[in-house]
């Protein structure tokens, strides 16, 4: 699992008698200091935000120019040349694209046709609901996944341990939003114990923005208006969009958390303290979890990317109107430049995620250099 | 089951050079010798998998068979389903929004997932391993610049990518070809970053080993030497990573169709389709619409993932070495699942131990830097 475990290129050097000619090797030799690692690393964010904005750049105009798609059949073809021209889609595909990358450095991701948006200010605007949603999804997720892994691991080969593992498996093996749905089957149409949808019910909405305090997380505001009503109210409508994408994630932290657990306890170190007769519990807690960790943080920083992905889906499910809703709301209106700016954006956070997990291992384990 | 080997054998293949042992065959294609090295709970899990994975071909198969109406059948004789109808001896599973047979939809969704499982699995690998191979082979500044792009694109929500690819290829709703290549076309640029990383991650280790050596020694040409004597060493982890492919292909499919981007009902039965519709039904309290295609995505990643997690413990020795010591003692010698405990021996098979791990992105590096 050499780069697989890290975003970035190469970035947490693996071990490597196996892979002489990589980087990891050099960097033994030359000392590695942490202080030239991070600025490489810093560094290859860079080329990495380059290549997924070309590529998305690509693509997106591979199908011909935006205003085409989503204006196209309702403007005449004469008005639609000269939108196109204003827009200055009708010029080489080079000079766009240099013009583009310039737009995107200054970080200007262009503007919503459909509804004349900067997608900056879109992103602002929703992107504080994905941010709550993949919050508390990562908080159950954390909650689930690392203290069942850790029983998996201690009880392995058991009865538990295969049952966690099964359970694992079949969260990755349901799709987001079908675990939503029976989610909301049972607990909101035939138990009615939650609402179905949406971030708050239309009373503690209002309430909300009578109060005045904007910052986009329903929860914050919800507690500033200091009714614990709305705030009781927000906290229902989180729990299932919460619960579906967080126990998915958290059968993936499970599964991972057990194999590297498994991994520690079976080194010598820990053989060696078992043979002194240091306890069971005490080995996996002082001996083998710390160590398990590094891999464990790494890997669960790259789910952002899959905790993305399952936003975009969960927030359709939920109509939780977050990044993910209007990114299909934009998607549906064939408004390609919108779609263009969400995801590159997107993509943008997803490499610097990486990049700050990448930091945080090598602080953890001083044998991770470049 | 027997009858139906052959059906998972091109699945297979390409896997494995053979071992210079004297085992039949097909006892040593991967899977089925997975299946005889298995112990307890793992081979339960294995079987459960490969059980499912055939259900699921046989369904894509014989769908036409199967399924009690066509995908996009509104009437049988001359009576309407009629729209959202519950489960009745018409329609065992009931109708849905549009007045389509639920069960029949079922079934005939097994084919496009199957479709884009071959295409996307097909296009990865043969593009994925050869960029592998020639990278990790000649090294040098493409090499660090594929590596580079590789672990951008692998960074990437590979949902957001996909539809990206989607827009491009279908401009959203569309034919079943249009919509499987749009997802097969999607998902093997997230894919290709896999293989090749695998593939080069082997190619590196293997290049510097003797046999390269005196391959060249004795003057072959690099082509020979790639093909013949690296390519042929790098592909022991390819089984593994092509059935958690497989089952990301699944989902991701089903992930296009739930956001609009499947194909249209009239075109093929689409599961992700069909449970986006089924949205607005489960408010209402009903299930028979969502319930019967989230079931069978679910089974059918669950197939695939249970073979592919299986294939990596078998492959993992940090997973595997006790359960074999401790499989071997309360068994008896004789008794004792044949060739299971002997076949860890066998060297082609022992040498895993350098697997190094490029498996999937459940284990960490740690097992090597744990040891030093």
């Amino acid at each position: 699992m050499t780069s697989t475990t890290t975003g970035a290129p190469v970035g947490v050097a693996p071990p490597g008698p196996t892979t002489p000619a990589t980087p990891a090797a050099k960097s033994r030799r030359s000392g590695g200091h942490l202080g030239s690692y991070l600025l490489v690393r810093f560094l290859l964010i860079f080329p990495t935000i380059f290549i997924l904005v070309t590529t998305v750049f690509v693509l997106m105009r591979a199908t011909g120019d935006p205003i085409t798609a989503s204006l196209g059949g309702r403007l005449t073809h004469d008005q639609l040349q000269e939108r196109i021209h204003e827009a200055g889609y009708d010029r080489p595909i080079l000079v766009q694209y240099v013009e583009y990358l310039g737009n995107v450095f200054r970080g200007d991701f262009g503007t919503t046709i459909s509804d004349n948006r900067p997608v900056t200010e879109v992103v602002l605007t929703y992107g504080t609901a994905t941010l709550e949603l993949a919050f508390y999804a990562l908080l159950v997720a954390l909650l689930v996944g690392i203290p069942l892994g850790r029983i998996a691991a201690a009880r392995r080969d058991k009865g538990v341990d295969a049952s966690l593992r099964i359970s694992g498996i079949l969260a990755y093996a349901t799709p987001v939003f079908f675990a939503g749905i029976l989610l909301k089957l049972i607990f909101s149409v035939w138990l009615g114990w939650l609402p179905v949808a949406g971030r708050a019910s239309t009373d503690a909405q209002i309430e909300i923005q009578r109060n005045g305090s904007d910052t986009g997380i329903f929860l914050i505001d919800a507690i500033s208006t200091g009714d614990p009503s709305v705030v009781l109210d927000v906290l229902e409508h989180a729990i299932l969009p919460a619960l579906a994408l967080g126990l998915l994630t958290g059968g993936i932290f499970l599964r991972l958390v057990r194999t590297n657990v498994i991994g520690t306890l079976s080194t010598g170190y820990v053989e060696a303290a078992r043979s002194r007769g240091v306890n069971e519990r005490r080995l996996l807690r002082q001996h083998a979890w710390r160590p398990a960790l590094v891999p464990i943080i790494t890997v669960i920083g790259l789910q952002v990317a899959l905790l993305l992905s399952g936003a975009v889906l969960t927030e359709k499910t939920f109509e939780w109107k977050g990044l993910g809703f209007q990114l299909v709301q934009y998607l549906l209106a064939r408004d390609f430049v919108a779609v263009q700016g969400i995801v590159v954006l997107l993509a943008v956070v997803v490499a610097l995620t990486n990049f700050i997990v990448d930091v945080i291992a090598a602080l953890v384990d001083p044998r991770i250099r470049y | 089951m027997t009858a139906l080997t052959p059906l998972d054998g091109p699945d297979v293949v390409h896997a494995e050079p053979a071992a210079p042992e004297h085992v039949a065959l097909w006892k040593r294609l991967p899977v089925v010798r997975h299946v005889r090295t298995s112990v307890g709970l793992q081979r339960t899990m294995l079987v459960i998998g490969i059980v499912l994975m055939l259900i699921f071909v046989i369904t894509a198969a014989f769908a036409p068979l199967l399924a009690p109406y066509g995908y996009a059948q509104l009437s049988s004789g001359d009576v309407n389903f009629g729209s959202q109808q519950p489960p009745s001896a018409e329609n065992l599973l009931g109708t849905t929004v549009g007045g389509y047979d639920v069960l029949s939809r079922t079934i005939w969704g097994a084919r496009p997932a199957f479709l884009v499982i071959v295409v996307a699995v097909v296009l990865s690998i043969f593009a994925g391993v050869a960029l592998g191979l020639v990278s990790g082979y000649f090294g040098g500044w493409v090499d660090r610049v594929l590596v580079v792009i590789a672990d951008a694109l692998f960074a990437f929500p590979s949902l957001l990518l996909a539809i990206v690819v989607a827009i491009v290829i279908s401009g959203g709703q569309s034919s079943m070809w249009g919509g499987v290549m749009a997802a097969a076309i999607s998902l093997s640029v997230v894919m290709i970053p896999q293989y090749f990383r695998v593939v080069r991650a082997e190619v590196v280790r293997v290049k510097a080993e003797a046999f390269v050596e005196s391959a060249r020694v004795i003057g072959s040409g690099h082509l020979r030497i790639m093909g013949r004597h690296v390519l042929r060493n790098s592909t022991r982890t390819l089984p593994l990573i092509l059935t958690l492919n497989c089952s990301e292909a699944v989902l991701t499919l089903a992930g296009l169709g739930f956001l609009g981007f499947g194909i249209e009902p009239t075109a093929a039965a689409d599961w992700g389709y069909d449970l986006s519709k089924s949205l607005s039904d489960v408010t209402s309290g009903i299930w028979w619409t969502a319930v019967p295609p989230g079931v069978a995505i679910v089974l059918t990643v669950l197939g695939l993932t249970l073979v592919g997690e299986s294939l990596n413990d078998l492959a993992d020795p940090r997973l595997r070495r006790r359960r074999a010591a401790k499989a071997a003692a309360p068994l008896s010698p004789v008794t004792a699942v044949p060739g299971g405990v002997a076949t860890d021996r066998v060297p082609g098979v022992e040498s895993i131990d350098d697997l190094e791990g490029p498996t999937d992105l459940f284990d960490g590096p740690f097992d090597e830097r744990s040891d030093r």
